[in-house]
């Protein structure tokens, strides 16, 4: 096992669409986690940025972009990219400083200024470049693979369309209840039949909008902890940052075509549930410990995905656990207390970190009207373009 | 005056009408098939690295999964903004020789109503957009008729 390090403060600016810089989102995010750990500025020994692609240089550089805003005051500084994936990876870094001891405090913060409409690929003419390659020769945006997948599930599991509403109806229903959602209005399952087809058979209130927002963390040593921190501090027991084994034989974003299995047999296991049987392994829990997970729901079809990645039921069963109810609040394992990407909308960089938040907050029993009674050990996943997953298990 | 056809990538299909195909690349150590073509290096890591050699894929294949763009791509891809969006299907396509999903846009006129997964396509040369010059070639998939 891995050692642990603390969280000592957590916090987010809204998500929404604000119109301003991402940098302004990451450091209000910034100074409510470091208000949240009591923790000065001045005594933070390394910054983390996961980066945004969208703000120019210093969207590049984000950790420098964010210590430059809160005033240069010397510390270490780190920045990472990992598409969807680079909130956890920005986690990650700053829990090696921690465990090596090259950091006893570290601030992480990831914020985004999202565009209007859908994402699109890097400027100019970029014909190496697999995920310009997708949208010049085949207009395959975000939302089309999304499609894919949901149909693939229909065809393969006999999900229905109703049952992909069904997971908008109660993550509409936690986001309404959380302060930093972007949509906080309850969503009825008529109303996602009466949106408009996306991406046949998605449709509009079924995919994730894409978003401004901020969010960061206060992680700590946990000497530090027990000497500067609460007595029982909520604790990162895992992060998992592993890639896909060769045949990856899922589409993926941005690929046009999986790789061959025609040399190498697949191994049994997709990527999806690598990620999360290696922060598991990391742990030493498994699915049945749980009390929550935050997942990252790009599509609903995606989250009942999420559900049998992570060993919550077993293959083609997440339909039926979500009738269940065993995934809303008052259930066997909330899944997306946060009300998720469907209330969220995505901040890219910021995403990851959002999901610590929530656990945090629900470890904490700091949760309102969302807490999950009891809750002791949580999980967030995620999965970004080229290959990138992340799956972070926090325990208090 | 006749348009220029010119692929909208270099090498990635040969040929015409029954004989039009999409090209791979396979390694000549592991027999590995890669679309798009890798030219570099073989891919699978137990693999000593071989000669990479292009190699035409499966003409026909059956339908992984299948969606549709409702909604105008951004750029890069070319449409014309003064013209109403007319959505197109898009067909994952899992070829049963090489084990790989290839996706491709639907030919003309075949809609998602159209198309169930495991059904059988085949690959068609197609036109992905038209300028003065130049009618920009591509592939797609259309359904054999062979049912599911």
């Amino acid at each position: 096992m891995t050692g642990e390090v603390a969280v000592l403060g957590a916090g987010m600016h809204p998500w929404g669409k604000w119109g301003r810089s991402f940098v302004e989102y990451g450091v209000a995010a910034a100074r409510a986690a470091l208000a949240d750990a009591g923790i000065a500025w001045r005594d933070v020994g390394s910054v983390v940025g996961a980066d945004t692609v969208r703000g120019g240089y210093p969207g590049y550089v984000a950790g420098a972009t964010f210590a430059k805003a809160l005033g240069w005051q010397g510390a270490r500084v780190t920045s990472v990219y990992a598409a969807c994936a680079s909130g956890a990876q920005a986690v990650n870094t700053a829990r090696a400083q921690i465990l090596a001891g090259l950091a006893d405090v570290v601030l992480v913060v990831g914020a985004d200024a999202a565009p209007k409409g859908f994402f699109r690929p890097a400027g100019g003419d970029r014909p190496d470049d697999p995920d310009w390659l997708r949208f010049r020769v085949l207009g395959a945006t975000n939302p089309t693979y999304f499609g894919l997948y949901a149909r693939r599930r229909m065809a393969v599991h006999g999900d229905t369309p109703e049952d992909f509403a069904q997971v908008k109806v109660k993550n509409a229903a936690l986001g309404a209840l959380n302060p930093n959602a972007r949509y906080r209005k309850r969503v009825t399952a008529e109303e996602v039949a009466g949106s408009a087809v996306v991406a046949d058979p998605l449709r509009l209130l079924d995919i994730c909008a894409t978003s401004d927002g901020g969010a960061a963390l206060v992680l700590s040593s946990m000497e530090f902890a027990r000497r500067h921190g609460p007595a029982e501090p909520v604790r990162i027991r895992a992060v998992s940052t592993v890639t896909p084994r060769y045949p990856s034989t899922v589409l993926d974003l941005p690929d046009i075509a999986t790789d061959s299995a025609v040399a190498v047999e697949p191994a049994a296991e997709t990527f999806r549930a690598s990620i999360a049987r290696a922060a598991y392994e990391e742990a030493g829990i498994g699915p049945e410990d749980l009390s929550l997970a935050e997942v990252y729901d790009l599509s609903t079809a995606l989250e009942l995905q999420w559900y049998e990645d992570l060993g919550l039921c077993g293959e083609g069963e997440g339909a039926k656990l979500l009738r269940e109810g065993a995934t809303a609040l008052g259930g066997r394992i909330p899944v997306n207390t946060s009300g998720g990407l469907a209330s969220f909308g995505e901040a890219v960089p910021a995403q990851a970190i959002a999901q610590v938040c929530e656990l945090t907050w629900q470890l904490r029993d700091q949760a309102g009207d969302r807490q999950v009674a009891g809750a002791r050990v949580g999980i967030t996943a995620n999965q970004g373009l080229f290959g990138h997953g992340s799956t972070v298990i926090a325990v208090r | 005056m006749t348009r220029a056809r010119t692929p909208v990538v270099d090498g990635w299909f040969t040929g015409d009408g029954d004989g039009f195909r999409l090209l791979g690349t396979r390694c000549a150590a592991c027999a590995s098939v890669f679309f798009p073509r890798e030219d570099g290096h073989c891919r699978n890591p137990g693999c000593p690295g071989g000669d990479l050699e292009e190699v035409p894929l499966s003409p026909r294949g059956r339908i992984w999964s299948y969606t549709d763009s409702r909604y105008r791509p951004p750029s890069p891809y070319v449409t014309n903004p003064e013209l109403p969006w007319e959505p197109y299907a898009l067909i994952a396509v899992e070829l049963a020789a090489e084990r790989i999903v290839v996706l491709g846009q639907a030919a003309p006129g075949v809609t998602v109503a159209d198309l169930t997964v495991g059904m059988e396509v085949e690959v068609v040369p197609g036109v992905l957009h038209e300028d003065a010059e130049t009618a920009w070639t591509t592939w797609h998939w259309r359904p054999t008729g062979g049912g599911a």
